[in-house]
Parts: C-alpha cells; sequence; structure tokens
C-alpha cells in the first residue's frame, strides 16, 4: 500500500522512537556488555551477537537524556548500519507500527539544536507521536566524535 | 547475453594469468633464448588470446596479438634470435594487451588505445631482423644457421607438450596413416602450410576423417592436463565467509570445551574430543585455502627489475628462493606495496652500475636474491643485493641536511641507528627525484605497512658489499595467538608478536625495582631501564597512578612496539590463546589502543589490545623518537628559535598546567621527611641553602601541603616523595612543589583563554590538549611577597 510505512519502535525515557523496520535486523533483550575504556561515551559496549561483534550505542546518552537507572536493564535494537550491525540501547521495545505518510511532520522547532539533528521527523499517531530517528546522524556523528 | 559475459570473464581471468606468466617467460628466454619449450609457451599463450580476441570480436586487440604471434613464430622457427629489442617490444605488446584487457573488464570494450606505433615495431623487427638498428644488432647474435629441422622439433614448433602424443604417431600406432605420409605432412606445415595436421593428412588422402576423428579424442583425452581436472576457480569472498564460519565453529568449540570440563558424561567427552579434532583440521583446511605462495608477488619482479634496470642503466640478475611459501591472502596484498619499493630500492640505490662495480672488482652484473622461508610461525622474507650497501656517512649527512635529526646527536648514533634513520619519515638518499627514487612510497611507509599488519623490518648493512632487509610476518592476520591478560576486570588479548616476556616482581623486590623518575615510572630490568605503563591508567580505569599502593606481586608484560621495548602493568596473566580477530564498529575506529576484538571461549567479547597504539598513547614510542633525535635538552635547544619549551606538570586537579623552562632552573625530588618548617614556612636543606617551598596545590586551591601528607595513608612519611620544581632568580632560590611532571612541550605560548582563577594567566593548547599556564611569578608573589622585593634591592 502506498503511503505507508513499516516501524520498529521503542521507548526511551518514556518517549517513543521508531526506525524504518527494514533497517531493523533484530530486537533482543539485554546481553552482557564488555565495555571500551577510551571510547566516547554513548558507546556502551560491545555484544557478542552470535559470533558478531557488535557496538551497543546508548540512546539515552546519544539524545542527552539522562543516565537509565541501574536496576533497569536496557534492550537492544540491532540495526544494519552500513554493512555492519549496531545495537541501540533502548528501554522498552514497542510494536511494529505502520503509519501513514500524511501524518508526518518535519521535528518541531522546539526540539533543541543537536538532537533535531538526529530526527527525521514525527508521526502523528492517535494517542501519541511516533518520533522517527535519522539512523545516518545517531550512529555516524559518533564516528566524528571519537576522532575529535 | 549472460552467456557472453561469462565466457568474458573467464578469458579476461585466464588470460591475466597468462600475462603474467608471460611476463616471467620473457624475461627467462631473454637470459636464455634457447629455451624452446619456453617460447613454445609463449606462442601458444598468445596465440590463445589472439584466438579468444578474434572470437569476441576485439579487433584492435587480435591485430596487437597477431603481430605478437607473428613475431614469436619467426623467433620459434629460428629466423630471428631473441635479443634485448625483441623483448622489450614483446613487453610492450604484453603490456598493451594488458592495458586492454582492464579497458574491457572495466567498460566492456577494448578501448581505443592508439597501437599502431606497437604493431609498426613488432612488424619491423620481424620484417628486418638482418637490418636492425645497429645498437640492437650489436647485442644480437647473428640468426643462426639452423639444421634442417628434425621431427622431434617439428613436434615442439606444433606446441604439443612432451607429455601429449602427436597427432601423426597416434595415426601411424593406429595404423591410420604410414609414417611416410605423415613426415611429408609434417614438412609440409613445416614450410608454410597453415592448415592443421589432420586436414593435410585428409586432403591428401593420406588418412580417413574418421580416422583423423578418433586420432584426434584419443589426443585430447591425454592432453588434459590433470591441473584443471583438480582445481576450480572459487570467490574469494566465498572463502572469506567460509573463514569467518570456522571462526565462529572455533568460538563455539572453545565454549563447549570449556563446558566440558565440568561434565561427566564420557560420552559428551569422547564426542566434544572428536568436535575438538575435527575443527582443529577443518580450521587448517579453510586457512590453507587462503593461503597463497609467495611467488604470486614475486612473479611480477622480475619484470620490475628488468625495466628499472634498463632505465638506470644497470645489469641486475633476480634470483628466488622459496617462491612455494605460503602466506595468507590478505598479508599477500598487504606487502605487494613494500616488497615492490625494496625491490626498486635494491635496484636503483643497492646496485651500482656496472663501470662501478668492476671498479670495485665485482661482477658487472648486480645480484638480487629474494628469499622466504617459514621460521617459529613467521615467514621470513629477505631481500638481499649485492651492491654498495648503505652509505652510512651519506645517511648521516642527508638526515642532517633534511633537519631531522640535530648535529651533535649525529655524532653520537652507532651504526644500527644511523642504519635506522632511512626509516624516518622525510628521509631519501636520492640526490635528485627521479622517476624511480623520490616517488611512491617511502621506506617509513614500508615499515608502517609492514609494522600494521605485525611484521617487523631488519636491515643488514654491509658497507661495499651490499644490503640485506628481513622482513618477518605473521603467517595469518584471521586467526592469531595472543596472550590474555586482566585489569580492571576486563580481560584484553595481546597479540604474541608483540610479546617479548612476562616478568613478575613480588614483594620488597616491587617496591626497590620499580622506580619513579620524575613521574615516569621504570623498572630495571637486568641492568636496563624498561619505561613502565600501567593498562589501567591507560585505559582510564582509575584516575590516580596507585602502582607505589598497589599491594602484592606485579605483573609486567614486557613488549616491543617500534623496536621499543617497554614494560606493561597488568593485574593478572591469564593464559595464551589462539584468538579469532573481529573487525570494530566504525564507532569505535578512532581508538588507535585497540586492534579489534575476540570472543572468548565464555562467549564475553574481549578486546585486543594495539601494541604500538598504546604505545603512541602513553608516549613511549615518541620518546624514542625523542632519543633518535637528540635527547631532550638538544631537542629543546635546536627549536628554541621558533617558539617556547614549556614544562608540563599535572595541576592538582589533574588538569595539565605549563610554566616556560626558562624559569626553571632545576628539577628535584624530596623525601617528605626532608621538609622542614622555618619562619612559618616549609624548607628543605638544598645545595647548602634554604629553599623556601610553596606548594601549587595550596597555592591555587588553598589546600596545604599538610593535608597532602596526611591525605596519603598507604604510605610512610619516610618513603613519600615530594617533586620541586626550582626557580632561582638573582641567587635565590624557591622551591614549587608540584603533583607530578609530565613532559617538556614545545610550543608558541599563545595563551588562549584569559581566566580569572588566581596563579594561572590563561589557558592554551599544548600537545593537542588544554593546558593552564601558571603564572610563576604571581605565585611566588602571593605565597612570599618578600622574594622579589629582596631580589631587587639585592
Amino acid at each position: 500500500m502506498a503511503g505507508r510505512k513499516q516501524f520498529s519502535t521503542f521507548l526511551v525515557e518514556k518517549l517513543l522512537f521508531g526506525v524504518e523496520v527494514e533497517k531493523v535486523q533484530e530486537v533482543i533483550r539485554y546481553q552482557e556488555m564488555t565495555c571500551v575504556p577510551l571510547a566516547p561515551p554513548v558507546v556502551k559496549g560491545l555484544i557478542n551477537l552470535r559470533g558478531q561483534i557488535v557496538t551497543a550505542v546508548d540512546l539515552r546518552c546519544r539524545l542527552g537524556l539522562r543516565e537509565r537507572a541501574a536496576t533497569r536493564l536496557p534492550m537492544n535494537v540491532v540495526i544494519r548500519h552500513e554493512d555492519a550491525a549496531v545495537s541501540l540501547l533502548v528501554d522498552e521495545i514497542g510494536d511494529v507500527l505502520e503509519v501513514e505518510e500524511e501524518s508526518f511532520e518535519l521535528p518541531p522547532g522546539t526540539f533543541s539544536g543537536e538532537v533535531r539533528e538526529l530526527i527525521r521527523g514525527v508521526y502523528k499517531l492517535k494517542r501519541s507521536l511516533l518520533i522517527a530517528l535519522n539512523m545516518e546522524r545517531v550512529l555516524g556523528v559518533t564516528e566524528a566524535a571519537v576522532r575529535a | 547475453m549472460g552467456d557472453i559475459d561469462d565466457i568474458i570473464r573467464d578469458f579476461l581471468l585466464e588470460s591475466n594469468e597468462n600475462l603474467d606468466q608471460l611476463d616471467r617467460d620473457l624475461i627467462t628466454l631473454e637470459k636464455d633464448p634457447t629455451a624452446r619449450d619456453i617460447l613454445a609457451s609463449i606462442f601458444r599463450t598468445i596465440h590463445t588470446i589472439k584466438g579468444t580476441t578474434g572470437f569476441l570480436g576485439f579487433k584492435r586487440l587480435e591485430s596487437v596479438a597477431h603481430v605478437g604471434e607473428n613475431l614469436l613464430s619467426s623467433l620459434r622457427d629460428g629466423r630471428l634470435t631473441l635479443n634485448a629489442e625483441i623483448t622489450s617490444a614483446l613487453l610492450a605488446m604484453v603490456d598493451a594487451v594488458r592495458q586492454m584487457l582492464v579497458k574491457i573488464e572495466a567498460t566492456g570494450k577494448e578501448g581505443d588505445g592508439d597501437y599502431t606505433s606497437l604493431i609498426e615495431t613488432l612488424t619491423r623487427l620481424q620484417g628486418d631482423h638482418k637490418v636492425a638498428d645497429p645498437k640492437s644488432a650489436a647485442l644480437a647474435t647473428p640468426p643462426a644457421v639452423m639444421p634442417p629441422p628434425t621431427i622431434e622439433e617439428i613436434r615442439k614448433d606444433l606446441e604439443i607438450p612432451e607429455s601429449v602424443q602427436p597427432l601423426g604417431e597416434i595415426l601411424v600406432q593406429t595404423g591410420a596413416a604410414t609414417r611416410e605420409r605423415v613426415d611429408e605432412a609434417l614438412s609440409l606445415q613445416k614450410h608454410g602450410d597453415k592448415r592443421r595436421l589432420g586436414e593435410i593428412l585428409v586432403a591428401t588422402g593420406a588418412a580417413l576423417p574418421a580416422a583423423v576423428q578418433d586420432a584426434l579424442q584419443v589426443q585430447t583425452e591425454s592432453r588434459t592436463p590433470a591441473l584443471s581436472e583438480s582445481s576450480i576457480r572459487v570467490d574469494v569472498g566465498l572463502l572469506d565467509r567460509l573463514m569467518n564460519l570456522v571462526g565462529e565453529l572455533v568460538l563455539a568449540r572453545n565454549q563447549i570445551l570449556q563446558f566440558s570440563t565440568v561434565q561427566q558424561d564420557s560420552g559428551f567427552l569422547n564426542t566434544t574430543q572428536r568436535l575438538n579434532l575435527i575443527t582443529n583440521e577443518l580450521q587448517e583446511g579453510v586457512m590453507k585455502t587462503r593461503m597463497q605462495p609467495i611467488g604470486n608477488v614475486w612473479s611480477k619482479f622480475p619484470r620490475v627489475v628488468r625495466d628499472l634496470a634498463t632505465a638506470c642503466g644497470k645489469q641486475v640478475r633476480i634470483e628466488m628462493e622459496g617462491k612455494e611459501t605460503d602466506l595468507d591472502k590478505t598479508i599477500i596484498e598487504s606487502i605487494k606495496d613494500p616488497l615492490t619499493h625494496l625491490v626498486r630500492n635494491a635496484v636503483d640505490h643497492g646496485i651500482e652500475t656496472p663501470q662501478k662495480r668492476r671498479a670495485a672488482g665485482k661482477s658487472p652484473e648486480g645480484h638480487l636474491l629474494l628469499r622466504a622461508y617459514h621460521e617459529g610461525g613467521q615467514v621470513n622474507i629477505e631481500i638481499s643485493d649485492d651492491g654498495a650497501g648503505i652509505n652510512l656517512d651519506r645517511v648521516k649527512h642527508q638526515a642532517l641536511e633534511r633537519g631531522l635529526i640535530p648535529p651533535d646527536q649525529a655524532a653520537r648514533l652507532n651504526e644500527r641507528e644511523l642504519v635506522n634513520l632511512i626509516f624516518l619519515p622525510g628521509f631519501s638518499t636520492a640526490d635528485k627525484v627521479t622517476n624511480v627514487s623520490g616517488r611512491g612510497v617511502g621506506m617509513d611507509v614500508v615499515k608502517t605497512n609492514i609494522e600494521k599488519i605485525g611484521g617487523t623490518v631488519d636491515v643488514q648493512n654491509r658497507p661495499g658489499q651490499g644490503t640485506t632487509l628481513k622482513i618477518k610476518i605473521p603467517l595469518t592476520l584471521a586467526i592469531i595467538p595472543a596472550l590474555i591478560v586482566t585489569s580492571h576486570g576486563d580481560r584484553f588479548a595481546i597479540p604474541q608478536v608483540n610479546l617479548l616476556e612476562l616478568v613478575r616482581v613480588e614483594g620488597e623486590q616491587a617496591r626497590s625495582g620499580i622506580e619513579n623518575i620524575h613521574g615516569a615510572v621504570v623498572y630495571r630490568l637486568r641492568g636496563k631501564l624498561l619505561p613502565l605503563i600501567n593498562l589501567r591508567r591507560e585505559l582510564q580505569a582509575e584516575k590516580h597512578d596507585e602502582l607505589s599502593s598497589q599491594e602484592g606481586p606485579v605483573n609486567i608484560v614486557v613488549l616491543q612496539a617500534d623496536d621499543r621495548h617497554f614494560g606493561l602493568i597488568v593485574d593478572e596473566i591469564n593464559d595464551t590463546e589462539e584468538i579469532v580477530v573481529k573487525p570494530l564498529g566504525k564507532q569505535l575506529k578512532g581508538i588507535s589502543t585497540f586492534a579489534g576484538a575476540t570472543i572468548m571461549g565464555d562467549g564475553q567479547v574481549a578486546l585486543i589490545l594495539d601494541v604500538l597504539g598504546l604505545a603512541q598513547r602513553a608516549n613511549v614510542v615518541s620518546e624514542l623518537r625523542d632519543r633518535l633525535a637528540g635527547d631532550l635538552a638538544a631537542k629543546v635547544e635546536s627549536q628554541r628559535s621558533d617558539g617556547d619549551s614549556l614544562l608540563l606538570l599535572r595541576g592538582p586537579d589533574d588538569g595539565r598546567m605549563a610554566m616556560p623552562l626558562s624559569m626553571v632552573a632545576r628539577l628535584e625530588e624530596f623525601a617528605l621527611s626532608s621538609v622542614e618548617h622555618a619562619d612559618g614556612r616549609q624548607v628543605v636543606q638544598y645545595r647548602g641553602q634554604i629553599l623556601p617551598l610553596i606548594d601549587l596545590s595550596s597555592a591555587l586551591t588553598e589546600r596545604r601541603l599538610q593535608n597532602r601528607v596526611s591525605g596519603s595513608t598507604a604510605e610512610s612519611v619516610e618513603n613519600a616523595k615530594i617533586q620541586v620544581v626550582v626557580h632561582s632568580e638573582q641567587g635565590r632560590s624557591v622551591g614549587l612543589v608540584v603533583d607530578r611532571i609530565l613532559d617538556i612541550a614545545h610550543e608558541a605560548i599563545k595563551i588562549q583563554r584569559h581566566t580569572v582563577r588566581p596563579g594561572t594567566l590563561g589557558s592554551m593548547v599544548v600537545q593537542g590538549r588544554v593546558t593552564e599556564m601558571l603564572d610563576v611569578k604571581g605565585i611566588i608573589q602571593t605565597a612570599d611577597p618578600d622574594f622579589f622585593r629582596e631580589t631587587a634591592a639585592a
């Protein structure tokens, strides 16, 4: 059906975020991580995903939100990004939602500077808003951050 | 259409291999123009290319191959003898063909290059071989008068390898034709009849078409080489995937092995054992598929050497030993360029001109030897020439001229250090930039590239007799032996190639053997000072150096990076293990401390330390550069002209601070117990004088020296030391007590941000990090208002 898109959704700090479903490789529960010293703070560690080493990027940290409570274990949304897998650490996994292209709006001006960069836009759902992430930016800028 | 593409692809693959073979064959043939079997093989290759290109419709390519074939057939018939000019022309033809093949591969078309002059040259060489140009005529031996061809020769001429029975023979044997008629037909062929033997025989009625068909069938069956039956082409991507999967299997096997240690079930244990064995064999097998003989890289060298030697007017004979030595494909790829560079270097710089060689009493022909062999799980590659060797005086001179080392240091360098100067970036002994030297990669890049794959380069210089470059590289990069260590609860893998030895220092020995010189920790290893790095500290697992307060034994892993040895202090040394190297994600690519990651037997991820990166991070390697470029003071001196030298300190709040070195009289270390109180201030006795002390941390943050003393609980007061920077002015001195002296840097003082914090002038960027500039005078003034007044009065 034209004009409709599927999003894999998840919650971070009670906000509903979404990534195009075709970009998501899989969703898995909390995995033990090996932390990487000297890494930029958004990189929380490395996960062994069936023999593949996957970098875990904490979405809370990336979006400048406060740290997750130590008692709460994050979930992994594994994204295919430039031929490699990267895991986004999120609070909770949501459903796969189908949204109307017409309900899309560019990020409202109230989003602050950097976060605005990471968001492609917002889909208006009946009860809430789905924030569509710009994956290139979310995962890309960290590379620059490493080099800096 | 797809079929045609397949045909073209196969043709390209095959032709490229054949062309490489051609290069080699032509060079061999030039040495020994009478090697008929090689000539025949060359002829066959070109003939095949010509035939296929004609079929595929690449006219231009066909025409080039055609004249080449003609010239080759003249050679084969003995009407011409191979000389340097003909070899060059034939090599040029091979290049042209290769060029067109590349175009075909890229665009599907043969391109529109102009090869008319090449075709002309080839035709001319074939035509008037008697009046070839005087230069080559002098070189060429006059065409030998050939005796009438024997059947043996004709057989060879007909491009049939020895192992294959000629068609005529088969026919004679099966009684389908008489020997006389076959000989007749053969001599017809010899005299220019272009038809195949079978055709002639049928045409002259010597044999029945059906009999010829049968004979051909027999011949084809015997001709099919065993090799093509037993080998197939496999996509490298597929091999890589297999390799990855085997890596996974190895990991799963490791996990099961760990699991099996707590199991009692004998059936399970047996199965595990078998799984272990099979996995090992599988791993070895798959590794082998990725192995390639080093000869694949070397095969290009005879051509490179020949071209270069001709260009330089030198005579060089290249010899290769151990061509069959196997190496992982990825390694082969990455040593290609460094090796080529070294070979070119040897010809260009190493081997002298024939005149010079004669004068030195050597044979005019230089000798270049490439040798490869396995040794201790590594591959050694040696490139030796019997040239002039490295002229150390010249090296020194060049290094000085280019400002790579300060003059006073140059005099102190020993032979070995001088030789190693050639690896410095920016070094070149080429007096002028030629098309051979002064472009492409330098020796520093060669070294870096080889070190990148975990290899080492070593130079053995024999002045007047030649140079040998010895390269050691690992067999493979995918699975490496590594030492697993623990630091701060995390495991890290250290590639075994970097590992020299393990040292465990216990008890009293640890306290006395590990010394702290101005914040730099060293250990006396067999009388030599070994700089120590604490892995915890480097990885920022903790902010403070707790080495001195560390209880129990100290584990030191002695490592080598860039020729420099250093010790890495780790919490625990676990075991050596074969690990599968996995790349890190893009998000972590910028961290040079890690070379990758691996999955341990328990399924957890462990990081692989990049020893060179770690050493650079801890400034161990740059220290080497400093030492090579002169000691610290010499460096400071030589650079004074364009900036200021700064003493870098660790400030009380762990920030970096700096003060101009010109304000530093001396750096001293005092026992805390020697601090006395006089006149309400802290002083020490220093060179028969009383040196008042100002604690930087108290001057900056109102913390007192006393607090520091009471703060350090683990240390007894007697053992504690304080670092003091002595500042002198007009005969009066004052000591600044600092936390730790970090380094001496060289930077123009440009304060970028003016602060209001007392005791500092502002901050600036030194060595890429924000550093606060100390207001030394202000601090002294505040602590001792009389200091300057008195000096002014004095």
